[in-house]
């Protein structure tokens, strides 16, 4: 983790400067202690109000029985997990969750994949390789209702460029988002064309931390581009990789606007996460259904944090064994 | 010999950049082909007769839109840096006692999915009367930017020497005036990176923007795109030329803070 932070120049210290500052551990008397939290005051107060109350609110929506005249009149009775009980009863849990699962790890694999190909191209220096490194940034910069929305032409049925070029090779015509069967390969498309971009940048400052003598040590050793890359780059880019899996995951996770937008959770729930579900449920139909809706929405969270914690206790064993 | 490798490899590198950006140039050609030529089969690959009335319908029927996403933007970031700044100044030279804790909430607060804030958000304007407000938006917005801004921050400021600080006070500077005098110039080019971003996300935010304020008249610019996609489905130049404009920000910040960038990309990204 460290070899990324120091591989960019301007941040170089951690976002806890209070453990970096060894070299003079004065201790501050107690008026600046009062200066320092006056100084974080306004964050604190930020965050209690407008993240932690809304999180709250969220989290009293999944437990009670909201309607729409409840939900203004604030009396609705508390029903505990009732709301869990009937999202996890529903027949659209199964689907949701393994679209959830497929969505998340395949746009993983590709992105990182492609992401790190792309790093190991760019990482050798030359003409003008600052200038398109910066251009491969454009897809993870646009809004993404304007990726989403291109996206959405060129796979269009009859019209799209897509499906053009394969006709080019005799391929039909592939209806990939009104088809059940290739709208959720749709979504995913455009979600790893929107997540190369970051996979290319972290993983790149993470190549560049690693000693270049090293490189050459294996070369002088006798060992083959391939053999270099499996057995010196990949290893010490394995911090580096771990950071940007778990971030691309839990950002994956909670992709929500370019399934939206492309093809709103169908055709018939074919490309419905928990993220677009639990949006339909509470503001995608004519009768809001807030309850269910959080309840979805918490859902997706522990899945964050369980996905979170089995992860950095892989990781963990790795390293220990 | 070492010449010749190298221009191969740019040569290499241009085409898969231009494979990378065909999405974007693709939208830039449908932004201007005319509504006939539209679902021509095979799509002509350039806009050879080429309109502009696609361009003519966005200054007609966006341009408020784009203004509300503009005050929204600029709202955004003025909300970000004065809750931000201040706070990074504070976790990166004053050390306050449980900073360390504050860093961690900041960092899971950046994992939590929009749209589960959106519903809270939801419940909590409703009984306020702030749903459909420029406020509400721009308070919204900037969760998406508070705690990405104080982590990039407080890395930039703690690269400031503590010299510098300790000379201010010195020559008699208080907290306040260290900050303001000293930290902030500093720190300027930190400061535009992270006011780009915020305007940026603000910008293309849809998920509160469409669950906050769906409703009202002042909306900004990404639902003006959502629903011309839904509305007319005929007049694609019009939606694409709507993404080139909605795409303009995105342009600037990569012109003018081109090396910013991929600092704010992985400073904000991989903390440990």
């Amino acid at each position: 983790m460290n070899r990324v932070t120091q591989a960019q120049a301007p941040p170089a210290a951690g976002p806890v400067p209070a453990a970096a500052g060894g070299r003079r551990a004065v201790r501050r008397p107690r008026s600046a202690q009062w200066a320092a939290w006056a100084f974080l005051a306004p964050v604190t107060g930020y965050l209690l109000l407008f993240y932690a109350y809304p999180l709250y609110r969220n989290l009293e929506l999944s437990l009670r029985d909201y309607t729409v005249r409840s939900f203004v009149q604030g009396d609705a009775p508390f029903i505990g997990f009732a709301n869990y009980a009937e999202v996890l009863g529903d027949p659209a849990f199964g689907p949701a969750l393994w679209h959830t699962l497929v969505f998340t790890l395949v746009s993983l694999t590709f992105q990182f994949t492609i992401g790190l190909a792309l790093a190991l191209f760019f990482v050798k220096n030359f003409r003008l390789s600052a200038t398109l490194r910066a251009l491969f940034l454009v897809p993870w910069l646009l809004p993404l209702i304007v990726s989403s929305s291109t996206w959405s032409w060129m796979l269009n049925s009859d019209s799209g460029v897509v499906n053009a070029f394969l006709a080019l090779f005799g391929a039909g015509p592939v209806h990939w988002l009104t088809s059940p069967d290739w709208s959720l390969w749709s979504v995913i498309i455009a979600n790893v064309w929107i997540g190369v971009p970051f996979n290319l940048v972290v993983l790149y400052s993470g190549l560049q931390a690693i000693d270049p003598v090293i490189h050459e040590a294996a070369a002088l050793d006798g060992a083959t581009g391939w053999q270099r890359f499996w057995r010196v780059t990949f290893p010490l880019l394995r911090p580096v990789s771990a950071v940007t899996l778990l971030l691309g995951l839990v950002y994956t996770l909670k992709v929500f606007d370019i399934i939206w937008i492309m093809t709103r959770g169908g055709p018939s729930g074919s490309s419905t996460t928990f993220a677009t579900w639990s949006y339909r449920l509470g503001f995608g139909n004519l009768v809001p259904e807030f309850g269910p809706g959080a309840a979805v929405g918490n859902l997706l969270i522990v899945m964050a944090l369980v996905f979170g914690l089995v992860y950095i206790r892989a990781q963990r064993r790795q390293i220990f064994s | 010999m070492r010449a010749a490798r190298g221009w191969w490899r740019t040569v290499i590198g241009l085409a898969l950049t231009g494979v990378m950006l065909f999405p974007v140039y693709w939208m830039v050609n449908v932004s201007f082909t005319r509504d006939q030529d539209m679902r021509r089969s095979p799509p002509s690959l350039f806009p050879l007769n080429g309109t502009l009335e696609g361009y003519r319908a966005v200054i007609d029927q966006q341009s408020p839109y784009l203004g509300v996403s503009v005050v929204v933007g600029l709202g955004t970031v003025a909300l970000t840096l004065l809750v931000a700044a201040p706070a990074a100044y504070s976790l990166a030279k004053l050390r306050p006692r449980g900073g360390g804790a504050l860093g961690f909430v900041l960092l899971i607060a950046q994992m939590i999915p929009a749209i589960i804030m959106a519903m809270g958000f939801y419940a909590v304007y409703l009984n306020l009367g702030m749903l459909n407000t420029v406020p509400g938006l721009i308070v919204a917005d900037s969760t998406l930017a508070v705690p990405f801004a104080v982590l990039v921050l407080t890395a930039f400021m703690s690269a400031i020497p503590d010299e510098l600080t300790q000379a201010a006070r010195v020559d008699g500077a208080g907290t306040l005036r260290t900050f303001w005098s000293i930290v902030v110039p500093v720190s300027r080019n930190s400061i535009i990176t992270v006011s780009l971003f915020a305007f940026l996300w603000a910008w293309s935010d849809f998920v509160f923007a469409s669950t906050l304020d769906g409703g009202g008249g002042l909306r900004p610019i990404t639902l003006g795109i959502y629903h011309y996609i839904g509305n007319n489905n005929q007049q694609w130049n019009a939606v694409m030329a709507t993404a080139v404009v909605a795409s303009i920000p995105t342009a600037i910040l990569l012109v003018i803070a081109q090396r910013y960038v991929a600092a704010g990309v992985t400073a904000g990204a991989v903390k440990n």
